[in-house]
């Protein structure tokens, strides 16, 4: 029963989400957005690994899912600097 | 059976916060209320979803592994947040016409980006040097 309310409730709702993220990552009016929508969706998919990891039965996907937590913040922080020093005039 | 309701709700809380974050995300009309709806709540749902997956393995490598990536998205998700809206006020960001408050108006240098304020806090020249 938990294993099938996970499979067709969750992860669906999940995934709406995940293709609502991407939507506005298409059209973002500035980079800006993008970088936010796609910090957003590294997040939503470490939240599809952990519920996939209990649909099923495995627990090392969570290795995974803390690569991308690390990954997820370099690539904002690295997006961010540069987008910050493109503008700035010494 | 108690075990898997309890995890069934948690996990249905946290899926409906992603929800939200994300249909916020969506609807916002400003660059900086879709970020704060993806900082905060996107996080929340995150970690409940993660609190699922430890209540459902009951085993201690798993459960370090889940406070671990808890910790870490508690403790990055300020700090990436506070960093892209940073640049995007340097960047020229408009604000939704509805905002009412700007405090950082003109408190900001567009060239050097550093932080000037009104309220003189550093103690005089002249002062320290009496005080020497």
């Amino acid at each position: 029963m938990l294993q099938n309310y996970l499979l067709y409730v969750i992860l669906p709702l999940l995934s709406i989400s995940g293709i609502l993220v991407f939507t506005r990552f298409l059209k973002g009016p500035y980079t800006i957005d993008r970088v936010v929508s796609l910090d957003f969706l590294i997040n939503i998919g470490i939240a599809i690994i952990a519920v996939y990891s209990i649909v099923t039965d495995h627990s090392s996907f969570l290795d995974v899912a803390m690569i991308l937590a690390l990954i997820a913040f370099l690539g904002t922080i690295a997006l961010s600097y540069y987008l910050e020093q493109r503008g700035k005039k010494q | 059976m108690i075990l898997d309701l309890v995890i069934i709700l948690i996990t249905s809380i946290g899926t409906l916060f992603i929800l939200i974050a994300s249909i916020g995300l969506i609807r916002m009309p400003d660059f900086f209320l879709r970020l704060s709806v993806t900082v905060k709540a996107a996080t929340l749902g995150i970690g409940f979803v993660m609190g699922g997956t430890a209540l459902y393995f009951l085993e201690f490598p798993v459960t370090a592994k889940v406070m671990a990536i808890i910790f870490f998205l508690l403790l990055t998700a300020p700090v990436s947040g506070h960093m892209i809206g940073r640049t995007a006020y340097f960047t020229g960001m408009r604000l939704w016409k509805g905002t009412i408050l700007d405090e950082l108006k003109d408190k900001y240098d567009r060239k050097t980006h550093i932080l000037t304020s009104d309220d003189d806090d550093e103690p005089d020249e002249q002062i320290i040097k009496n005080e020497l």
